[in-house]
């Protein structure tokens, strides 16, 4: 089965269940795939602990939630600790390389690079790294072409912020391609 | 021409739902994890000269829409396990009055506040028995953001046929999930007017049985006048404490969803025709149950599932057939064992009942449905 397991984690407030939808957007209105994005999410409105769960797959999904993951991105310590326990072998593993310094052994190809710190001073703006977390996430995981993420993107956002998440959205893609050789 | 698509969340497709079937009242207080109901009402119902209403509370809210149903509106509220509980008082007042409305109600952890960000299955019996009395119910549970939005749809139609209020509850892991959703052309999917009075407003009366067991509502505001009222009452509407009067108008109530449950209960039935495990599931559990029977079946165990779309009333005719046939139940539930006491009265012994009960905001995972599908012997 084509099954394909993403999980976003890390606080509240990072935008990590937006980060989730647009993956998952991509892959079921713009690659032509079926996806179900899920969450759960503390009472906190910011801070607590939130995850947001994509499941990709070529035909319906039953299951929502994560069985076996195959691409974790982790952007808090706490949640590289609690989630990479079932990221699968030869899975994908990014972390924000400034907000996890502790990185978790396991057989998968771990990538790190400073996400926040890179949208807060390359492309201007901290708000987008969760954006710039999704390129990286689109670029390591192969599930949907750049094109149609980028398009998932654009149309997720306000107008006046377009070429602001267009540039996040690129440099997540990029900077993850270099991290990763 | 290729239809409209979205991804979207469950409660939004409700929401979406509901203005598909007509609604144009909206009367809520908000409460996670429903919300999304209310925020997406509050911006489409005004560009379609509905009327959105954020109440002081929520049996504020069940008011509102029962006002606003018997002046002619197709009406919604949506809530949470707490709301659910407040609005009871005038939830029985909709079933003794015959207001039809759709009441929308996420699951999630109980009892009282209990866990508002975490999924559960616990309100199915609070759906018939919590408010007072005997009353007829119809709940619906959804597992999917297209069949959210299908059921609302289907929701407004049986209150208005039955003229009674009707439950839609999806579990919070449903409400929140998002999905590709496929949007029918208009008249694609049958909407149900409601039945009016064929008489002269001086002829009506809003209980008038010669009219059937469903006898026509007339609009206030239309020059009909009638009296509504929370006590047992005469055809005219108003109360008696008459023996036979009360004991028809009671059963008559109860016989109106009943007798009519064949059109009523929905269900689906999943590689059920040789199965000797029939794994039972409603809502986000029965997608678990759906992987969990193939996987089972990949291992060569005759598993199947008997899916609830329908809760209220409860499929016992299907139940107890399968009963006479199977080696044995499985029962998923996000609660300490609901659905397991309806299928143990509709089994009557002849097949087990085995649970999974889970109420620690986590969902049902696959695993454990095909380990207990092994238990069976």
């Amino acid at each position: 089965m084509s099954r394909y397991e993403l999980r976003f984690s890390g606080a509240g407030g990072q935008g990590l269940i937006t980060a989730g939808i647009i993956m998952a957007k991509a892959a079921s209105i713009y690659e032509g795939k079926q996806a179900v994005q899920s969450q759960s999410y503390g009472p906190e409105a910011r801070g607590g602990a939130s995850k947001s769960e994509v499941i990709i797959s070529d035909g319906p999904i039953d299951y929502p939630k994560i069985t076996q993951c195959d691409a974790l991105l982790a952007m808090t310590q706490e949640a590289a600790n609690k989630y990479s326990h079932d990221l699968k072998e030869g899975g994908v593993l990014l972390i924000d390389s400034d907000l996890v310094t502790k990185i978790p052994a396991g057989n998968f190809k771990t990538v790190a690079f400073p996400i926040i710190n890179t949208a807060k001073n390359d492309v201007g703006r901290e708000i987008v790294a969760n954006i710039v977390a999704l390129g990286a996430m689109v670029a390591l995981t192969g599930q949907v072409t750049r094109e149609n993420a980028e398009k998932a993107v654009l149309s997720s956002v306000p107008e006046a912020f377009i070429e602001l998440n267009r540039k996040a959205f690129s440099m997540g893609y990029e900077r993850a391609l270099a991290a990763s050789v | 021409m290729s239809k409209k698509v979205a991804f979207l969340q469950g409660n939004e497709a409700a929401a979406q739902g509901a203005l598909y079937a007509g609604c144009n009242f909206f009367g809520g207080y908000p409460i996670t994890p429903s919300t999304e109901v209310a925020e997406v009402m509050s911006v489409e119902l005004p560009k379609v000269g509905g009327k959105f209403i954020q109440m002081e509370d929520e049996i504020g809210a069940m008011a509102a829409i029962l006002g606003a149903a018997l002046a002619g509106s197709k009406v919604l509220t949506s809530t949470s396990g707490p709301g659910l509980s407040l609005k009871q008082e005038l939830i029985g007042y909709g079933c003794i009055a015959e207001i039809p409305c759709v009441v929308y109600n996420v699951m999630r952890g109980g009892p009282s506040t209990g866990m508002p960000t975490g999924p559960s299955q616990s309100d199915v019996m609070c759906a018939k028995w919590g408010t007072h009395g005997d009353h007829p119910a119809i709940c619906l549970v959804p597992a999917s953001v297209q069949e959210t939005y299908e059921e609302v749809i289907r929701a407004f139609n049986l209150s208005e046929k039955y003229r009674t209020p009707v439950m839609v509850m999806p579990d919070e892991i449903v409400a929140h999930m998002r999905e590709r959703i496929v949007f029918p052309e208009p008249g694609e999917i049958e909407v149900l007017p409601r039945k009016s009075p064929t008489v002269p407003p001086e002829q009506y009366k809003p209980y008038d049985t010669s009219f059937g067991d469903v006898p026509p509502l007339a609009s206030f505001g239309s020059g009909y006048k009638f009296h509504v009222t929370g006590l047992n009452k005469m055809q005219d509407g108003f109360p008696t404490t008459k023996a036979e009067v009360v004991q028809a108008e009671e059963e008559r109530q109860v016989r109106k969803v009943d007798a009519n449950a064949d059109d009523i209960i929905t269900f689906e039935e999943y590689m059920l025709e040789d199965a000797e495990v029939v794994v039972v599931a409603y809502g986000s559990t029965s997608r678990s149950a759906r992987y969990a029977v193939n996987v089972a079946r990949e291992q060569g165990i005759k598993a199947g599932m008997f899916r609830i779309k329908t809760f209220w009333p409860f499929p016992d005719k299907q139940i107890k057939a399968l009963a006479g046939k199977v080696k044995g139940f499985v029962i998923p539930e996000m609660n300490l064992g609901m659905c397991s006491i309806e299928l143990e009265r509709c089994a009557q012994g002849k097949a087990p009942v085995l649970g999974i009960f889970r109420v620690d905001g986590e969902p049902i995972n696959p695993d454990q449905i095909v380990e207990k599908i092994k238990e069976v012997k």
